[in-house]
């Protein structure tokens, strides 16, 4: 105890124990220390665990070969991931609970005591150190030599720097293309993920389309990049229901709105639409909008409304963008307004 | 000692062969029958370590069959609701080993339960570590290396969860994606950086696999030999018993026993997560189809251990946002981001905290029992409750509809929830502790209540008391006692804020407090007693300790 | 049963009424069986019931079953000519569909209020149903019970799977498991909801959810969409059993009370002396 004195207490008391330390408590005998009847037991129990995790090594050999991949019949699938599981299971199981046996049951119990030393340093090897330390700073002129020592300090710190700019083209510099999606105008709003274009007469009242903007299916590139900002919800609305900003009001079409699908809170999609509360629930973290009204948040973790799509029809009577969103879509980030 | 001996046999020649290039001979002498403490809750360390094994050897089978590709291709396997799917290769050369590939569902399933097994092991490691108090010095660094191989783990488990490109997955990538963006300046700069120009693109997966399959593991092995090199050197802790002091250490040698009980429970881990593997599905990839952003599905959530990240997203209050010169800071992101920083901050600082607290700097070995230090297992137990609400709350969908709730009024309440329920942890726990403290004083004391009433000369009626015998008596005494420290003036005659906060703390810490019970009472008490009341022990000791 | 109503329906009612005796999964031949039966048994072709809107169906004598059925059991919510009063929507123009999915499921008639409807035992016997629907139906067009070939299973799997993801799965979940919605209300699984209930409910739009009109999704999208379902619904896991396919919260909680419970007991047995 004396080199733990060394150190202060702290604000721990001291308090005299009622009894000194009684020692560790006295060994007790097992049942296979007392007779070699149930040692040569334990000694089968272990064996037979062992023989039992060989049985299993050849049941897991045996699924894989047993159940070939057979095209179109998932049953081998299912069988030799069973088998060779189970077989597996017991191989292991067997080695883990015969050994574990062993030791408890065979080997010594006799707990044993063993010295620790404090984790510093004795005074003596401490001194030693730092007459090292200091013969080398010595030899070195580590210490003397002041321009070395601060140009090493500034080339140490300059050499990281090419290793950090090398990972500059891991992206492009972000431009505006996360306020910009594939909507322009006259874009015909098409079904996902077929492409087909709606027609204003195909949505009735209670309906919900999901949309992406026509000839998104047919990129050749950045497929899934504009879709993942293009997405809309196209749902009618009795127009009455509708609650709309006078401003905004050219942008249904006889109660039909279009909304962007992607959560504004961090871009999941928003598609949980309930046709007579016109809620629309955001699945991963329940932000809720209200599509009668903009779209403004009623619930959640979002902060804005999702962006609306302004739509009208063409001559042929499909429906189609009157222009792109007027605000980026999608979770907010730093520069969204700028 | 002769000289050296010539080695006869082949393994003799073998050892000799070995150490005359490798020095085992000495390694062997000096770790052979190095001690170990046995206690189930000291295994849950190993569980963790086991676990990350079996992933580095179930994952090494995975690596040689999945192809990290965001290239396009048609779905081709034996999946019927998936044949002619339009896919990344990456998610179809993950069907490919679930339906097409002997053993490889199996081995997908091994890795991916024997992650979430990891996680929790670690994570109950490190509840263990804190409420027994094993964080104290000397091991305060190796608490802040487990704390970053937690954090290491989350990692590992993130990317590894994103790799096939399913739905499930894809979602929980672009949710990652949207949190990027929203940190203020430099977020949508990362966001491109990480998925080489907008979400989702092309090169996303093969990112998070070097960093999943290399950089990661890399990390977790060389901080996990630090861990555990750290625990050579300190020797391991114990618990509080007799003949169990600071200076010692009880238990059994590495050879044979420990060796035999720690590699046995190796293929203990491994069997029960390969037996658990062989019989429940997880992560049906196939069930949730290929990454698009347009669609998702009920119940999108993380593994256990990104959960309480994504709970944090949930209970955050919308309509905060902060515009700055127009710029935006959007609060529905970042105030998760920077509560759970908080937290994890808090938890790796806690040690330095404490021995700040209470300016102990003496070592210590011997754990304490978690009663025996209320304000820290209260603390502990406010850290549990804070984290399992945000954990729960990722899973607020689903509890609403198994409970038939209104999911609206489940995130209200947890919202509630994760500000009471820490401070009534608190609170209960440490009336707790403090309660149990009691009645340890009691048994020792006056000893254990046996049930037998008696009726005294006098017409009294009494329970009869049974004393500890001492081995017992020496567990219930044996541990520290802190005082509140007093705000002291420096040599200026100045008491600085340091010094007041300090106090402060220290007041919470330790003002209510039972100490252990000292010899002055000890003394006193059996002074007083009338023989009648107090009996020899008729029972053997054994019989005593199994019965609490 | 009346020889006017049209043979599709007559099958259906041969259907459900094998259903209700036997809530067991029905075999693939079994449905052969009946709908060959059926057709024997009508001896004429598919009638008007394959168009999505139809003015009415059935008899009168059953158009005027329906109506005593109705004013007995629905017209205190739904108004005495189902134009609506207080407590229940005006049911002018749902369709016979409708009367079938919320009758035939047991949503109707409703019990507690609530925020939403739920699945209760049957409360009428197909042919009560089938009048009311006839009633309902005679009022104004609406959608129709749907027509027995797109309630087979053998559709696309693969396109039923994708439009699903898109247009169901979210509220549903990707295997129809089920999802909560705001303010207590839910989207119920649907493992066990016949073909012609998860027909009938696309293209009326019960309670909350919207309705998927032809328009939208064509009779064979919804076709490969139930045929999707039936696949997921009757595939057996090739990694065992599933819990419940609710994804990564039932791993979960699995792992810490089975996984890391088993462990934990093997760890107190080691640590335990043994006798």
């Amino acid at each position: 105890m004396s080199d733990l004195e060394k150190y202060t207490a702290g604000s721990a008391t001291n308090i005299v124990r009622p009894i000194a330390d009684p020692g560790l408590e006295p060994h007790r005998e097992r049942m296979t220390d007392k007779s070699e009847h149930h040692a040569r037991n334990a000694e089968r129990q272990v064996s037979a665990m062992f023989i039992i995790s060989m049985i299993g090594a050849v049941i897991a050999v045996w699924g894989f070969f047993a159940f070939p991949i057979v095209e179109g019949d998932l049953s081998a699938t299912r069988n030799n991931t069973f088998w060779m599981g189970i077989g597996m299971a017991l191989s292991l199981l067997g080695i883990g609970f015969g050994a574990v046996h062993w030791a408890k049951t065979l080997m010594p119990d006799n707990e044993v005591s063993e010295e620790r030393h404090t984790a510093r340093s004795t005074d003596e090897a401490r001194a030693q150190a730092i007459e090292i330390v200091k013969l080398a700073d010595g030899e070195s002129g580590f210490s003397r030599r002041k321009l070395i020592r601060r140009t090493l300090y500034g080339a140490l710190a300059f050499f990281p720097i090419p290793a950090v700019v090398i990972f500059g083209d891991l992206g492009p510099v972000v431009g505006d293309t996360l306020k910009r999606t594939m909507w322009a105008p006259g874009t015909r709003l098409t079904r996902d993920p077929t492409g087909i274009p709606i027609k204003a007469s195909e949505v009735t009242i209670g309906s919900v389309f999901h949309v992406i903007p026509e000839g998104l299916s047919e990129l050749e590139e950045h497929k899934l990049e504009e879709k993942a900002k293009a997405a809309v919800l196209l749902v009618r609305v009795n127009p009455g229901d509708l609650k709309e900003d006078p401003a905004k009001a050219s942008w249904s079409y006889d109660g039909i709105v279009a909304y962007s699908k992607i959560c504004t809170h961090v871009g999941c999609p928003v598609a949980l639409y309930e046709q007579h509360t016109h809620h629309l629930l955001c699945p991963c973290h329940q932000s809720t909008f209200d599509l009668a009204d903009h779209c403004k948040v009623i619930f959640g973790p979002a902060a804005r409304p999702l962006p609306q799509l302004p739509i009208t029809v063409d001559d042929e009577g499909y429906l189609v963008a009157q222009s792109d969103f007027l605000e980026p879509v999608g979770p907010s980030f730093w520069d969204m307004r700028k | 000692m002769s000289s050296t001996t010539e080695p006869k046999t082949a393994l003799g020649k073998a050892a000799n062969y070995i150490d005359e290039r490798l020095t085992v001979g000495t390694v062997l002498k000096n770790f052979g029958r190095k001690v170990f403490p046995d206690h189930w809750s000291f295994m849950l360390g190993e569980v963790a370590m086991y676990s990350f094994v079996i992933l580095i050897i179930s994952g090494t089978f995975l690596t040689f069959f999945f192809q990290p590709s965001m290239a396009h291709t048609y779905y081709d396997g034996s999946y019927a609701p998936l044949k002619g799917a339009e896919m990344t290769v990456a998610y179809a050369s993950s069907l490919d080993i679930s339906f097409d590939i002997r053993g490889g569902l199996l081995m997908r399933q091994i890795h991916h339960w024997a992650a979430l097994v990891f996680m929790a092991a670690a994570g109950l490691h490190m509840l263990r570590v804190f409420f027994t108090g094993a964080f104290r010095k000397p091991r305060e660094l190796n608490w802040v290396v487990g704390f970053l191989l937690f954090i290491l783990g989350m990692a590992a488990g993130f990317t590894g969860y994103s790799l096939p490109d399913d739905l499930l997955s894809g979602n929980g990538l672009r949710i990652i994606d949207g949190m990027i963006k929203g940190v203020p300046v430099i977020g949508p700069a990362i966001s491109s950086g990480l998925f080489g120009g907008e979400f989702p693109g092309t090169e996303v997966i093969a990112r998070l696999y070097s960093l999943h399959i290399m950089i990661i593991p890399a990390l977790i092995i060389a901080l996990l030999a630090f861990h555990l090199m750290m625990v050579i050197v300190h020797k391991h802790t114990h618990y509080p018993g007799p003949g169990r002091s600071d200076a010692n250490v009880v238990g059994y040698p590495l050879m044979p026993v420990y060796v035999a009980k720690a590699g046995g429970f190796f293929f203990l881990v491994f069997g029960v997560i390969a037996a658990i593997s062989a019989t429940f599905t997880i992560n049906p990839i196939w069930n949730y189809g290929p990454y698009d952003p347009s669609p998702v599905s009920a119940g999108t959530q993380p593994d256990w251990y990104i959960g309480w990240l994504d709970g944090a997203l949930r209970l955050a209050p919308g309509h905060l946002d902060i515009a700055i010169f127009g710029y935006v800071i959007p609060m529905g992101v970042m105030l998760p981001i920077i509560v759970s920083l908080v937290f994890l901050a808090l938890v790796a600082a806690y040690p330095f905290i404490e021995a700040w607290v209470t300016g102990d700097k003496r070592e210590h070995h011997v754990l304490d029992r978690p009663r025996n230090a209320p304000t820290r297992t209260a603390i502990g137990a406010a850290g549990v409750v804070f984290y399992a609400i945000l954990w729960a709350a990722a899973s607020t969908d689903l509890i609403a509809i198994f409970f038939q709730m209104s999911l609206n009024h489940v995130l209200v309440a947890m919202q509630i929830l994760l500000i009471l329920g820490p401070v009534m942890a608190y609170w209960i726990t440490k009336r707790t502790c403090l309660a149990l403290q009691r009645k340890d004083r009691e048994i020792v004391l006056h000893g254990r209540e046996t049930g037998r009433v008696v009726r005294l000369p006098h017409g009294e009626y009494i329970e009869v008391h049974e004393p500890v015998d001492k081995y017992e008596l020496w567990k219930l005494v044996d541990f520290k006692d802190y005082e509140p420290i007093m705000p002291r003036p420096n040599k200026d005659g100045k008491i600085t804020i340091g010094t007041k906060i300090r106090a402060v703390l220290s007041r919470i810490y330790f003002e209510d407090r039972i100490a252990p019970v000292s010899k002055a009472e000890y003394e006193i008490a059996h002074a007083d007693h009338s023989p009648a009341i107090e009996e020899q022990p008729k029972r053997k000791p054994k019989a005593l300790k199994s019965k609490r | 049963m009346d020889w006017f109503v049209p043979s599709d329906l007559r099958v259906e009612i041969k259907m459900e009424s094998q259903l209700n005796q036997k809530p067991m999964r029905r075999r693939p031949w079994a449905l052969g069986v009946v709908i060959f039966l059926g057709l024997i048994l009508s001896g004429g072709g598919y009638a008007a019931a394959t168009q999505t809107y139809q003015a009415e169906f059935g008899s009168p004598e059953q158009i005027s079953e329906g109506r005593k059925l109705f004013l007995a059991n629905c017209a205190s919510c739904h108004g005495t000519n189902g134009e609506g009063a207080i407590g229940g929507p005006s049911v002018i123009g749902v369709g016979a569909a409708s009367v079938d999915f919320q009758v035939g499921t047991g949503r109707m008639p409703g019990q507690a209020s609530g925020p939403q409807l739920y699945k209760k035992p049957v409360q009428f016997t197909e042919e009560q149903i089938l009048a009311m629907a006839a009633y309902v139906a005679s009022l104004a067009p609406g959608p129709a019970i749907p027509a027995e070939e797109f309630l087979r299973t053998d559709g696309d799997v693969t396109h039923g799977g994708e439009l699903f993801r898109i247009n169901c799965a979210m509220c549903h979940n990707a295997v129809g498991a089920g999802g909560a919605l705001t303010e207590g209300k839910f989207a119920p699984g649907l493992q066990g909801v016949s073909e012609k209930h998860i027909y009938e409910a696309m293209v009326t739009g019960p309670q909350n959810m919207p309705v998927f009109s032809d328009a939208n999704l064509t009779p064979e999208d919804k076709k490969d969409i139930i045929s999707y379902l039936k696949y997921v619904e009757d595939f057996e896991s090739v990694g065992g059993y599933e819990l419940g396919s609710i994804g990564p919260v039932a791993e979960g909680l699995f792992t810490w009370i089975f996984g890391i419970g088993f462990i934990i007991a093997i760890t107190v047995w080691l640590g335990a002396k043994a006798n």
